[in-house]
């Protein structure tokens, strides 16, 4: 059996001949297995979902409890038979409950990445290579020129920042799922104890996250109920991007736009988006770690998908592994 | 090194004029000599390191990585030095335990000769992270684009060391890079260095507008009159051999005005404006002037078509006198007779406007008698020449703006307290046949309004936009909507860069015209007509 008859794309998403399910489909199927909570990846109406209990959890709180017909909390590590197809998930790194899915029949391995970062992250369990024959990598920045500085860097930079314009309020730009929290988590880390500030499109992912373990000191809503625009004079407040472009902003003292992501490398992709302090924090694996991950795995071919596939399936040809993109439709970066 | 590239990062970034106080004087405070006086000396543009030309950068790269990758990585950044900096491979085990100061960058690149400028260059890309590999390639391939200008960077040193901006211009060209005994003033740990350079910068005097009911307390016969000319403010310094062009804030602008230069055949500082064409004859208009403005080289062929002059208005130095105490009738009459000994194909004498009344002199300004004419002066007689702007010896009176009305087309997005408004407008009026009307933007202006205008404006462009480009947003505009601005300009001139044809000076909005259909505003014509 090929691989490709094992695993291959559909207009729905990755589908398992074999095993009869998807691989986080952009429709609804009747049987789907889910990497992680975000949008692009995790979507509402099918049939049934298996993926971790925190990928259930959050999609829960996104869509409503009744957003499949059944769902299954796969451990991680475990097996799990599909009409003779066997599973596993293991954990990606690259949000709370996100893992990857090695699919296994007939001697033949494929891991499923979904989104995956290397980069140690409090807010996560951290990526776990698994050994594999065919390795299906993200590609978000799959590019030479991204590489991501240490996170605890980027997040001294804004600490800076707010100890040198303490009259003005910080605003950070932070994806609701993941990002957000681990920006929070990293200002915990940094010793910054004051309250921080939220948008309320984050309040109940963060809520998630503190009853996952996960600290994030006190959070207060960004709303002004007493006094005035002064009240965030010094505040770091974080929110979904869209949500500093928009009216809600101005409650804000003469505020300094930060946006914490991967694409803050390029200072063009800053400087468009009126990003006076950008913070390059991802979820994804840069570069670095997409090309090391991919050693790691053993694998002797390469899948690439979402992102820009065609320089990772140049450098795998240069190492001598052979490498394809794979054309799956409907992912965009909601996560970084 | 990671500090200065910090720095730069933050400034390309950061729009405001005081938030880029804030970062410079920070700079100057946590950073230590050398570095922070050749950082300044760098974003001066004073510092002086031998060029990479951008081919050589690419070469260096492409021998260390596949030429593939990096062309794939140059076209999605779309900046060499960004795409250099990131895409660098350093040599395993060549990583140092630190990485090199501004200082030692900036040495070894001034040690290195033109043959092994690129291995040097090469050790220190090795030796550098990201940001910093950034600073070093800006430094060697020239200009560091961060929109801080020399005036910025002094204005900085002056709040650091709370002083007046003043006192640094005019110590400025005498002081030598890495400015520590500027730096140990300014930080009061030594006394304020003392000046014995030749032909320094004297800082100017400047004027204020004259506001609504100024000239009504004011008495005629304290005041004499000249026009108002539109050129650029120069400062004339000739002493000991050394010929000095400045600029009003003290920047040297010697070598794009060498004819006018070589003309200077005394040992003065003359106050004046510098214009084109041939004082006897004809002055040029403000077209014939940008000829020669922002010029790297000046081509004997621009020197003689649009020759370099200046219009004299003041007398700040005669040999070993200084002049400045003296009432401006004094330093006038000085002027006078000075003037005579000067070359006059390149000198004269800036005419008084006689007039017997402020009404007399208002029906001057309305209606000056040249293009270049932007208003009449106002200098009181007995007043010294005093550095800044103090209220009350001088006043310029400008004649009223130009003003078309407009149809807003884009809107951007501000920053800081404007971050959530769109606040930067685009502006167009119509051109083109009878029928087939569209619009041709003719500039952009992002202030004139108030803030409660800016909220009303703000609603019109949500609730019009048709398309969304990152922060900016296309409004809806056509013969039956749109928002018609009444635009105020100062002047305007040919561009070849705009669509129009036109690029106008200092726009600002000057009234909302909500009740005006957008197909009665004005055409390129009425524009076109005002060219001169």
């Amino acid at each position: 059996m090929r691989a490709s008859d094992l695993l291959h794309p559909r207009p729905e998403g990755l589908y398992c001949p074999p095993g009869d399910f998807f691989i986080d489909p952009v429709r609804p199927v009747n049987r789907a297995l889910i990497t992680h909570g975000h949008s692009d990846h995790a979507r509402s109406g099918h049939g049934s979902v298996l993926a971790t209990q925190q990928t259930l959890d959050i999609m829960a709180l996104r869509y409503g409890e009744d957003f499949a017909g059944t769902t299954q909390a796969a451990m991680l590590g475990e097996t799990i038979a599909l009409d003779g197809v066997s599973v596993s998930f293991h954990p990606a790194g690259h949000v709370l409950g996100s893992a990857q899915i090695a699919v296994e029949h007939q001697g033949r391995r494929i891991v499923a990445s979904g989104d995956y970062k290397r980069q140690k992250d409090a807010t996560c369990a951290p990526f776990e290579p698994i050994r594999c024959d065919v390795f299906i990598t993200e590609a978000t920045f799959g590019l030479p020129v991204f590489r991501h500085p240490p996170d605890t860097e980027e997040v001294a930079r804004l600490l800076k920042s707010a100890a040198q314009f303490p009259e003005r309020s910080h605003l950070v730009g932070a994806y609701a799922l993941g990002k957000a929290q681990r920006v929070m988590r990293l200002l915990r880390d940094a010793g910054y104890d004051k309250p921080l500030y939220i948008h309320g499109a984050l309040a109940r992912l963060s809520e998630y996250y503190q009853s996952q373990g996960i600290d994030l000191g006190d959070l207060e809503p960004a709303t002004v109920e007493s006094g005035g625009k002064q009240d965030f004079a010094g505040a770091i407040v974080v929110g979904p991007p869209s949500a500093f472009a928009d009216r809600w902003a101005r409650r804000f003292p003469d505020p300094i736009s930060c946006f914490a992501s991967g694409w803050m490398r390029i200072r063009q992709r800053a400087k468009q988006g009126g990003v006076e302090l950008p913070l390059i924090i991802s979820d994804h694996a840069d570069w670095d770690e997409l090309t090391a991950t991919i050693k790691e795995t053993g694998a002797e071919e390469i899948w690439v998908t979402h992102g820009r596939e065609e320089a990772l399936v140049r450098w795998c040809e240069l190492e001598g592994i052979a490498a394809r993109p794979l054309h799956l439709v409907g992912y965009e970066d909601e996560g970084d | 090194m990671n500090r200065f590239a910090e720095l730069l990062d933050r400034l390309v970034l950061t729009p405001s004029r005081n938030g880029k106080l804030t970062l410079l004087t920070d700079y100057f405070r946590s950073v230590e000599d050398p570095d922070r006086g050749l950082a300044l000396a760098a974003i001066t543009g004073d510092l002086k390191i031998a060029a990479v030309k951008p081919a050589m950068l690419r070469t260096l790269v492409t021998e260390r990585m596949d030429p593939v990758l990096f062309g794939y990585s140059y076209d999605y950044v779309g900046d060499l030095a960004e795409t250099v900096s990131l895409v660098w491979p350093q040599p395993p085990g060549r990583i140092a335990n630190r990485e090199p100061t501004l200082g030692e960058v900036v040495a070894k690149l001034q040690a290195a000769s033109r043959s092994d400028g690129p291995k040097v260059l090469t050790g220190l890309l090795d030796s550098a992270g990201i940001s910093a590999r950034f600073a070093i390639i800006k430094l060697v391939t020239g200009g560091l684009r961060i929109g801080v200008s020399a005036r910025l960077a002094k204005q900085a040193l002056a709040d650091f060391g709370k002083v007046d901006v003043a006192e640094i211009e005019e110590l400025w060209h005498g002081l030598s890079q890495p400015y520590t005994a500027l730096f140990a003033w300014l930080e009061g740990k030594a006394e304020k260095p003392r000046n014995t350079a030749l032909a320094l910068f004297r800082p100017v005097m400047l004027s204020n507008p004259v506001g609504d009911c100024d000239l009504e307390k004011l008495d005629p016969a304290d005041y004499a009159a000249e026009w108002k000319w539109d050129g650029i403010r120069v400062q004339a310094v000739a002493e000991g051999g050394i010929r000095r062009l400045y600029s009003r804030t003290g920047d040297d602008v010697s070598g794009a005005f060498p004819d006018l230069a070589d003309a200077m055949h005394f040992s003065a500082a003359l106050d004046g404006e510098l214009l084109v064409g041939d004082p006897r004859e004809a002055t040029g208009t403000f077209s014939d002037l940008q000829q020669r403005l922002n010029r790297k080289t000046v081509t004997l062929r621009m020197q003689q078509q649009y020759p370099a002059f200046m219009r004299c208005y003041d007398l700040l130095q005669i040999g070993e006198e200084d002049l400045r105490p003296l009432s401006f009738r004094e330093r006038r009459g000085r002027l006078e007779a000075f003037i005579g000994t000067l070359d006059p194909s390149r000198f004269d004498l800036s005419p008084f406007v006689d007039f017997a009344d402020w009404q007399a002199l208002e029906d001057l300004r309305r209606a000056p008698p040249h293009p270049i004419i932007e208003g009449v002066m106002l200098k009181r007689w007995d007043s010294p020449y005093l550095a800044g702007r103090p209220k009350g010896p001088w006043f310029k009176w400008k004649r009223d703006p130009h003003t078309v009305d407009a149809v807003l087309m884009y809107a951007q997005r501000g920053h800081g307290k404007r971050s959530s408004f769109y606040s930067d407008y685009t502006f167009g009026v119509w051109s083109g046949t009878e029928g087939a009307e569209e619009l041709v933007p003719v500039g952009k202006a992002y202030f004139g309004f108030t803030d409660e205008e800016l909220k009303q404006i703000d609603k019109y462009v949500r609730d019009n936009t048709v398309e969304r480009f990152g922060p900016v947003r296309s409004v809806r505009a056509d013969r039956d909507n749109g928002l018609v601005l009444e635009v105020a300009f100062e002047g305007l001139n040919r561009s070849t860069r705009h669509k129009s044809g036109v690029a106008m000076r200092f726009p600002r909005i000057s009234r909302l015209r909500w009740d005006k259909p957008a197909n009665e505003a004005d055409r390129i014509e009425t524009l076109q007509a005002l060219l001169d």
